[in-house]
This record gives C-alpha cells, sequence and structure tokens, in this order.
C-alpha cells in the first residue's frame, strides 16, 4: 500500500473486519451442513452447560462448540480421544477472533457406515413389503402369557419383568433367554424366537428386548434375517430395544415398537391399579342400577296393587251399597216431602171445613128438621099434617107435630 | 339364558369382560326383576372373582431350556 492515492486508505475497524469475514464464512455452503471426522481433545463442559472440544487430525485442529440445546438429543457422549464424526456448520467467534464448528451432532466415527447399511437394509425390506401396516398383527389387550425374547442378565429383563409384576401379576411370563450383542447374537435371537413359537402354553405376544447402547451394541437388532423371522412370526411381536431415539430395523418389521423395554411391557398390558378403578366403578353400577331397578319395580307394583284393590269385587259391592244407601236416603226424604206437602193440604182443607160446618150456621139461628128416620128435610111436601118432626138448633133437638101443609111461600109458582 | 360357566373356574380376562357385558346390559336393557337379579348376582361375584385374582396373583416367570419350561429364578 506504498501508492499513492487521492484518498486515505480504508482502515478497518476489527468488527467491522470480523463481521465481514463471519459472513463470507457463514454464506459459503462448502461450510455450512458438513461432516468433519478427527479426534477429540480437551473437551470442557462447564457449568453453562454448553460442550466444547477441538477435533484434529496429524496436522489441523479445529474448535467445536456445541450448545445445551443441540445436546438433548444426543445419546453418546464425548470423551478425549475419541474418535467421531461431527456435523454442524462453520462460524466466527467475534471476542476472540477464531473460526469454529457449530455442532448439532456427534457420532462414534464408522458409525456412518453402518447407519449407511441400516438405510440400506431398511429401503430393501420396505420395498419388499415387510413394513407394510397391513401385515401388522393387532397386540391383544389381555395377554395371558407373554413371551419375552432378551438376555437374562440383562437391565430389560429386570425392568420388563417389574413393570409387568406392578401392572399386570396376573400374566405368565415365558423367558426365551438369548444374547442381544455381539456375533452369534442375531442367530441366537432368531432360535429364541422360534423356541417361543413352539412352546406351549402359546404365548399371546412375544416382546423382544434390549437396554440402550451403542449404534452397534444395538447391532444384532438390524439383522436381515432376525427381521423377516418376526414378519414371519405367527404370534405378535413388539420391539422394546433401546431408548427412545433409538431405531432398529426391528422396530420397522416388529407389530408393534415400543420405545423402551419398558415401554413394551406398558404396551402389552392393563394396569391393574385401572382394572381396579374398573371393577369398583362396575360393582357401584350395579348395585346402584338393581336399586334402581327394584325401586321402579317397586313402584310399578304399588301401581298394580292401586289398581287391583279398585277392580276388587268387595269394593264394587260396597259401592252399590253406598248408591242404595244414596237412594234410599233420597226416597225416604222424597216421601217426608210429600207428606209435608199433604199435611199442609189437609189443614187448608179442615180450616175450609170448619168453615162449611152446619154447626156454625144452626148459631146463627138456622135449624135442621129431620123426620123420624133421620131424613133431612129439605121440601115441603116431604111432610104430612100430624107427622112428628125432629128439629135440631145450636145447642139440641126438640120435637113437633106437622099442623097443617101449606104450600111453601117460596114455591107457590111451581 | 344358556346355564352359565362358574365363576370360579374363570380366567380373569374372561370374568372381566363378562362383567362389563353384564353392566352394559343391566344399564342399557330393561329386564324382568328375575333377571335382572341374576345379572347382578352374577355380576357381583364376577367382581369379587376378579378382584380376588388380582389380590393373589404374584407374576410367573418361566424361562425355555432346551424346549422345556424351568422357573425362571433371576438374579435380585
Amino acid at each position: 500500500m506504498s501508492q499513492y492515492t487521492l484518498f486515505e486508505p480504508l482502515v478497518w475497524t476489527i468488527s467491522d473486519l470480523t463481521r465481514y469475514i463471519r459472513e463470507r464464512l457463514e454464506s459459503d455452503k462448502n461450510l455450512q451442513d458438513i461432516w468433519v471426522q478427527g479426534e477429540v481433545s480437551n473437551v470442557s463442559r462447564p457449568a453453562s452447560g454448553h460442550l466444547y472440544f477441538t477435533i484434529k487430525d496429524r496436522s489441523a485442529s479445529l474448535r467445536c462448540v456445541m450448545w445445551r440445546s443441540a445436546q438433548t438429543r444426543q445419546v453418546y457422549r464425548l470423551q478425549d480421544g475419541d474418535a467421531v464424526e461431527v456435523h454442524g456448520s462453520i462460524g466466527v467467534y467475534d471476542q476472540g477472533g477464531t473460526y469454529q464448528l457449530y455442532v448439532d451432532l456427534i457420532r462414534p466415527a464408522g458409525q456412518g457406515i453402518l447407519f449407511q447399511e441400516f438405510l440400506r437394509l431398511k429401503d430393501k425390506l420396505e420395498a419388499e413389503g415387510l413394513f407394510d401396516t397391513a401385515l401388522k398383527k393387532p397386540i391383544p389387550a389381555w395377554p395371558r402369557t407373554i413371551g419375552v425374547v432378551t438376555s437374562p442378565t440383562g437391565a430389560a429383563l429386570r425392568d420388563i419383568l417389574h413393570t409387568l409384576g406392578r401392572r399386570y401379576p396376573l400374566a405368565h411370563v415365558i423367558l426365551a433367554p438369548s444374547p442381544v450383542q455381539g456375533e452369534d447374537a442375531p442367530a441366537r435371537l432368531i432360535e429364541a424366537l422360534l423356541s417361543l413359537q413352539r412352546i406351549k402354553p402359546r404365548p399371546d405376544v412375544i416382546l423382544i428386548a434390549r437396554g440402550g447402547g451403542s449404534m452397534e451394541d444395538l447391532w444384532a437388532f438390524n439383522d436381515e434375517n432376525l427381521a423377516r423371522a418376526v414378519s414371519a412370526s405367527g404370534i405378535p411381536v413388539v420391539s422394546g430395544v433401546g431408548h427412545e431415539t433409538d431405531f432398529t430395523i426391528l422396530d420397522f418389521v416388529a407389530d408393534l415398537r415400543a420405545p423402551t423395554p419398558t415401554a413394551a411391557a406398558e404396551l402389552v398390558t392393563p394396569d391393574q391399579v385401572e382394572l381396579r378403578l374398573s371393577l369398583a366403578e362396575a360393582a357401584d353400577t350395579m348395585v346402584y342400577r338393581w336399586g334402581q331397578l327394584s325401586q321402579s319395580k317397586k313402584q310399578q307394583l304399588s301401581g298394580l296393587n292401586e289398581r287391583l284393590m279398585r277392580s276388587n269385587p268387595q269394593v264394587a259391592i260396597r259401592n252399590q251399597r253406598q248408591r242404595l244407601d244414596e237412594i234410599e236416603r233420597r226416597l225416604i226424604s222424597q216421601v217426608r216431602h210429600f207428606l209435608q206437602l199433604r199435611r199442609l193440604g189437609l189443614e187448608a182443607f179442615s180450616q175450609k171445613l170448619v168453615a162449611l160446618n152446619p154447626h156454625a150456621i144452626l148459631q146463627r139461628g138456622y135449624a135442621v128438621v129431620r123426620d123420624t128416620g133421620g131424613v133431612v128435610i129439605r121440601r115441603q111436601r116431604q111432610v104430612t099434617p100430624g107427622e112428628k118432626l125432629n128439629v135440631q138448633v145450636s145447642d139440641g133437638v126438640f120435637g113437633v107435630v106437622v099442623s097443617e101443609n101449606q104450600a111453601a111461600v117460596g114455591e107457590q109458582n111451581d | 339364558m344358556t346355564e352359565p360357566e362358574s365363576v370360579e373356574s374363570l380366567a380373569f380376562e374372561v370374568a372381566f369382560q363378562e362383567l362389563e357385558e353384564i353392566v352394559a346390559r343391566l344399564e342399557q336393557e330393561e329386564h324382568t326383576l328375575e333377571e335382572s337379579l341374576q345379572l347382578f348376582e352374577r355380576g357381583q361375584s364376577l367382581a369379587r372373582h376378579c378382584a380376588r385374582l388380582l389380590e393373589q396373583a404374584e407374576l410367573k416367570v418361566q424361562q425355555i431350556i432346551q424346549d422345556d419350561l424351568v422357573d425362571f429364578e433371576g438374579e435380585s
């Protein structure tokens, strides 16, 4: 920069320069989303939870950082001296003035090849249809006999037996022991699976299980022949291998995949806590329903009884009797009324009778004349001279003799 | 109704399922008092039977050795 120019030469600030470098690096596709292999050194895990380390080969080294958030999915635990493959992107740490690899995945070296093999086999079997959901056998809800293929000394068996004992102690467990890693593991696993299909009592479901481990540890469960044996099993198979994040070919071919051995045991059994609750509920429901039923029957019964009583002939007789009494009562009252009316009529009549009494007329000076035979004399020609007659006046009777018979004054014109 | 199997001889899952059926029938259908009483009594003994089986259950573990079943002792 000795050349003279019109302007002052451009002087960078460190910040600007660092930002420029970072932008160059971070925009370079070749430095993003890359795998790098090397040997681990200077592993540091400060309290922040972030992971710092260096990977190196014979002539170069690369600083790496893995944020705490990226480590949650990481099962493999890094140590100095490990040969690893790390995945991430190159970036710049401004304050340190250094570039470094921001890591999101670490795996032991060599796993890449296993992983390729895993993918190849998975694609092959998938293409053959071994993973078809239509082939999946249903898992019985109430297994009486549960077959377990695993190591007799492993944590997986302990977890499974503990879980089954806690949830469903009614089960009969048949263990088909087999090594779960090593050269002969696949063949022994297959033999164990077959022995469970021969045994009596026949298991309702088979668990194939193993605790967690590296991809190599779990490799036996990626065996093609094992996959085919599981696919051919007449008994439903549940896989419970490794941890939640581990996937094996067995998981794809099994009728049901459980993330862990414990989960496999849980998936194939009802929980006795729930069973006891259901039992108590069923008992309560029955008692309640029975109470309801008998109550409603009682009501029906008393309703019927009422109707029966109403149709009782004695009741009918009583009712008729009552009606009869009623009629009788009305009859009597009618007669009384009639008699009453008659009595009143009679009194009126008797007063009239009094008014007509001939004695009353005698009082006024009239007399009644009768012949000796008692016949009332009304006409002059009824008597003859010299005839004796009786004259009745108000206070008595006296006799008279007819002196002469003259024509009556009033009857001269007769 | 066919002559029901003796409750005592039923396996847990069979008894439990029959119990669920009985509860459902008691809940949903109309029965004569006689039928209801029969269902109720059978349901009660099924529930007792199931509870007793659960109470007495102890996980039975065997292993296959040379195609034979032997009790599994397991290291504790």
